[in-house]
């Protein structure tokens, strides 16, 4: 769609590092691409900066042995990515090439894959009819894509009215065979494929609106759904020192999230991390469609070890592959780790251009970077009606495990849900180590979100919900005071109101990760066990001492705990349940 | 590097620092070897036909007519079988009066390796440690420093892992490591007889502290030889990453870079995660384990080196003196194996997973039994047991000088647990409880 008349060049002036200085008679753009010529190869990289003659190029890939006055040349063009059929189950590095299209052990530069498969054929049913009036964004067909129907829509770049002259009909078709033929009102006509292309930093939009968050977005995760619910189309934050168990609580929700497609932005973080998910998930059943895990997940994976500039472009490849197929009617799920690697890669850029720094050398303007990043994601209506969503999961590395550093504060101004996890949860391996007072959901609060919980779960959730929280709150300060008083100095009440947040902590919060029932917990489980524990924290005890309060109160514990490793509502599930019974009934004042 | 002929020679030197030179010249290229005046030296920046030169020896004595010759190679290390049992220093060159190493040139600090090619690790080390091996194990493939104070034994335990853990090969590299250690590693691996499974990389603190900046990379050069060529296992041993860290900063400095935290050059994680991620294994069956070494200050890991080593590495060891036991432990709060899920339970017996977070949860409790009795509180009977349980299960369990085998480990700690606790106590799925509970 854009023409190139001339070819436009240019020369390398300097190099530190990644950052390549130049200079050239033709006018360039900002974010331009450029390809710079060392020996045979030819590296990739993407204007930053112009002053005057000077231009200021960040390298995608290691500029070893470049020299002054190797050549580059300018495309004319932005970062983009190819959205077409193909993309699910892929590995893609952060400029999207294919990496298991790479015949190498090690990653050659200047080498790329195509990201889409140039043999494959997709069985091509149309949406629509020749003689139709359509604009960018709109369905024209459908290929399946393991699950999911991949609609085949208008080229988002095109703007205005267009007449559909042409629909091929039924059949299996190629990702370059021409599907449909447009016409504009000017008379230009314009050839439709199944792929088309977009620039990464632009948001694509093609909504009528984007409305409120009001649905749940399901994870399994007790901690997040019952109590710190993450809304479908909203966005969300894990900060937490190493070690705290971001990764697990991420992957954990990658497989269990009721979303249909789910995109994996490694940016920055441990290539072992990406092989896991590319060895677990062909294994694993998604627990929504029975399908296996790999089929909706697509991993964007930019390891630490591979070049910094391509961080920052990583995660924009992913948001952009998500608002593709929000724009299909279908539910999003990103999960970026870690968006501080990101940062980090803006700072050693900024650094490098000798920019004043901001808080620790961060640049200036990361607050705005961040927010503009977090509002991409959303809850949409599609001009056909259909509905989409992107909700957003980043975990953010706070340097020295201190929430005040400039990369949590800015994305604690963007997001609407925060995870804190809590190193002292971890040293205790209270495990999703979220601490359950620090953290909260905004959405909560929605209107349209409680409606959705009262009617989806239950009409008294909320306040269920709520009293845990304050059983918790409570259970934390009396924990405070005993220890400040001793055991004996405080009511033996006390002990009581902290054995009872101890259930809830035990029994609701803590989580096995790794253990196959435990893992996952559906919602109307979720509701069975908040209520069980509600109940015995509203029960009236008779203990003689604190000693007897802390033995009922842990084999209260134990026998919930033998219940979360059961399946729910099995035999073994009943008779446990049954002794649980028994124990209450001990101590019980009737 | 030998003089190649009508190689242009450059004078014009315009400016000295304690690590970099300037000179005018216009056909350096980024990251190429040069020698000037004798000394080995590395393109770092070039602005317009300012080339600036990091001098690894330092640049005592570098004149502004110094000399000054590009190589037009990157920092290269010679790879073959000669490397075996070999002493070398920062730049490949042997310290052990042996001969020349011959081999085919590799580039140091190569490309990064193609994720999807990657294999799951899946292979325990074994230890013979139960702060290792029972809270922390090891798998081949997984990169793990240990977090320790300077006066803490790192360097013994670093010697006993690499001994114990059955490695095809062994590749030491010494980060600005002191006279003493060097030979104490020296000794330890040559009255192992291991001597022929060992490579060494040693910059001490007797040479130039640039010099450092080469050594990990030289060390995981050598290692990919044999993992990738040869399809070894690998395990690298890097000691003491600090000291690298803090030769970045060095040149960073002397760049008039911006400082991030702790003085730390913006880029740290970046230059840190380039070694780490060396480490791997290969479907074929080699793999590239890294053992590394973070001193801190203080135990402080809140400061910039071990807080990004933390983000990078797959858990971290821990060590502590234990004052009760008056003996060094694997403190097993703060360390952490990530990659102990792929094998515990699965390569070791079913119960290990439990065991091991249960017992640590139980000794968590009695850290605040202890709390209890600093405050001058009472005791009840359920923190004293806590507390005679955390002795025995330091001195039999966390003391780095335990040698046994995991099953002796996994024994002994319900043994500790029928000893102190009731059955309900623990939280251990019923089945573990009835099959191995010690009556």
């Amino acid at each position: 769609m854009t023409t190139t008349a001339t070819i436009k060049k240019g020369t390398v002036t300097g190099i530190i590092s990644n950052l390549v200085m130049a200079v050239s008679d033709a006018p360039v753009a900002q974010n331009e691409i450029c390809y710079m010529h060392v020996g045979e190869d030819q590296l990739l990289g993407e204007i930053i900066k112009v002053i005057g003659h000077d231009i200021y190029i960040q390298c995608f890939e290691s500029t070893r042995g470049m020299k002054v006055g190797s050549t580059i040349r300018f495309t004319n063009e932005m970062l983009e990515v190819t959205l077409g059929p193909g993309m699910l189950s892929k590995i893609y590095d952060g400029l999207q090439n294919d990496l298991k299209k790479f015949d190498s052990l090690l990653i050659k530069r200047g080498k790329r894959s195509e990201a889409l498969d140039s043999e494959s054929r997709w069985h091509f049913i149309p949406l629509t009819q020749p003689g139709k009036t359509v604009q960018a964004g709109d369905w024209l067909g459908e290929v399946k894509e393991n699950a999911i129907p991949h609609r085949i829509m208008v080229p988002f770049k095109l703007t205005g009215r267009f007449k559909l002259k042409n629909l091929v009909e039924e059949g299996d078709y190629g990702i370059n065979d021409v599907i449909a033929v447009l016409e504009s009102e000017e008379g230009e006509r314009v050839d439709v494929k199944l792929w088309q292309k977009w620039p990464v930093k632009k948001p694509l939009k093609g909504y009528v609106e984007k409305v409120r968050p009001f649905a749940m977005l399901e994870t399994g995760v007790r901690i997040i759904d019952t109590l710190i619910p993450i809304a479908e189309g909203g966005t969300g934050f894990i900060p937490g020192p190493f070690g705290t168990g971001k990764t697990v609580l991420q992957h954990a929700i990658s497989k269990q999230a009721n979303a249909d497609v789910i995109i994996f932005a490694a940016c920055g973080e441990r290539a072992n991390e990406i092989v896991d998910v590319f060895t677990e998930f062909p294994e694993l059943d998604d627990p929504h469609t029975g399908r296996k895990l790999m089929e909706r997940t697509i991993i964007i994976a930019n390891t630490s070890n591979m070049p910094v500039a391509a961080r920052e472009a990583s995660v924009y490849t992913a948001m952009t592959i998500a608002e593709y197929f929000r724009n299909m009617g279908l539910k999003v799920l990103i999960l970026a780790d870690s968006t501080s690697r990101w940062a980090q890669a803006l700072r050693e850029m900024s650094n490098r251009l000798e920019e004043l720094p901001g808080p620790d050398a961060f640049p200036m303007d990361l607050t705005a970077v961040i927010a503009n990043f977090y509002a991409r994601a959303g809850y949409v209506f599609l001009p056909n009606g259909a509905t989409g969503s992107i909700t957003f999961l980043g975990t953010v590395s706070p340097s020295g495990g201190n929430l005040k550093e400039p990369v949590t504060e800015a994305t604690k101004k963007s997001a609407r849900c925060f995870y804190a996890l809590s190193q002292k949860r971890a040293d205790q391996k209270r495990y999703p180590a979220v601490d359950p007072t620090e953290s909260y959901s905004k959405y909560l609060e929605y209107p349209e979100m409680q409606n959705y919980l009262h009617e989806n779960i239950s009409s008294r959730w909320i306040d269920m919900v709520i009293r845990a929280k304050d059983i918790l709150l409570r259970g934390r300060e009396v924990h405070d005071q005993i220890n400040i008083l001793g055991d004996d100095g405080v009511p033996l009440d006390y002990h009581v109101q902290f054995w009872k947040a101890e259930i809830i902590d035990f029994v609701i919060l803590q989580q096995d990760a790794f253990d196959t029932i435990d893992a996952m917990t559906p919602m109307a489980r979720q509701k069975y066990m908040l209520q069980l524990v509600l109940q015995i924290c509203q029960m009236e005890f008779d203990f003689k001492d604190f000693e007897e309060v802390s033995a009922f109160f842990k084999r209260i514990i134990n026998k919930l705990k033998q219940l979360n490793y059961t399946t729910f509502e099995s035999e073994p599930f009943k008779k446990i349940m049954e002794e649980y019974t028994v124990i209450v009934n001990e101590k019980r004042i009737a | 590097m030998e003089y190649k002929a009508f190689q242009p020679i450059f004078y014009n030197i315009t400016r000295i620092n304690k690590a970099t030179c300037e000179l005018q010249c216009h056909m350096a290229s980024y990251d190429e070897m040069a020698i000037i005046h004798g000394r080995l030296a590395q393109v770092v920046k070039i602005v317009g036909n300012q080339v600036t030169l990091q001098v690894f020896s330092g640049t005592e004595g570098i004149p502004t007519n110094a000399e000054v010759l590009f190589t037009g190679d990157p920092p290269l290390l010679k790879v073959s079988e000669d490397l075996a049992g070999r002493f070398l220093n920062a730049y490949g060159r042997p310290i052990d009066n042996g001969p020349e190493i011959l081999g085919e040139p590799r580039m140091i600090g190569g490309p990064s390796i193609n994720p999807t090619k990657r294999e799951r690790p899946s292979e325990l080390i074994l230890t013979g440690i139960a702060g290792i091996d029972l809270n922390n194990t090891l798998v081949t493939g997984q990169k793990i420093p240990f977090f320790a104070d300077p006066e803490q034994p790192f360097n013994q335990v670093m010697a006993d892992v690499a001994l114990r853990a059955k490695a095809d090969r062994i590749i030491l590299g010494g980060i600005g490591l002191q006279h003493d250690d060097y030979l104490f590693f020296k000794n330890i691996f040559e009255n192992a007889g291991a001597i022929d499974r060992i490579v060494s990389f040693i910059n001490t603190t007797e040479d130039p502290s640039v010099e450092r900046l080469l050594i990990p990379d030289m060390a995981l050069t050598a290692a990919e030889y044999f993992a990738i060529d040869r399809n070894e296992k690998v395990l690298v041993l890097l000691t003491d990453l600090t000291l690298y860290c803090d030769a970045l900063s060095i040149v960073s400095n002397n760049m008039d870079q911006i400082s991030s935290k702790d003085n730390m050059p913006a880029s740290l994680y970046s230059d840190l995660a380039r070694l780490y991620e060396k480490a791997v294994q290969f479907p074929a069956g080699g793999s590239i384990t890294i053992i590394a070494v973070t001193t801190l200050s203080g135990g402080d890991i809140t400061h910039a080196i071990p807080d990004n080593t933390g983000y990078i590495t797959e858990g971290q060891l821990f060590l502590r003196r234990d004052a009760e036991i008056g003996k060094t432990i694997v403190d097993p709060f703060r360390s952490l194996s990530r990659l102990k899920q792929l094998v515990i339970g699965k390569k070791t017996r079913e119960d290990h997973p439990q065991v091991m977070n249960t017992a640590v949860r139980l000794y968590s409790d009695s850290a605040n039994a202890r709390t209890k009795l600093e405050n001058g509180f009472d005791l009840n009977d359920y923190d004293k047991r806590c507390l005679s349980y955390a002795k025995e299960y330091s001195e039999k369990l966390l003391a780095i000088d335990v040698n046994v085998g995991i099953e002796d480990m996994l024994n002994t700690s319900w043994s500790l647990f029928s000893r102190y606790f009731k059955k309900e106590e623990l939280a251990i799925r019923q089945d573990l409880v009835d099959k191995y509970w010690k009556n």
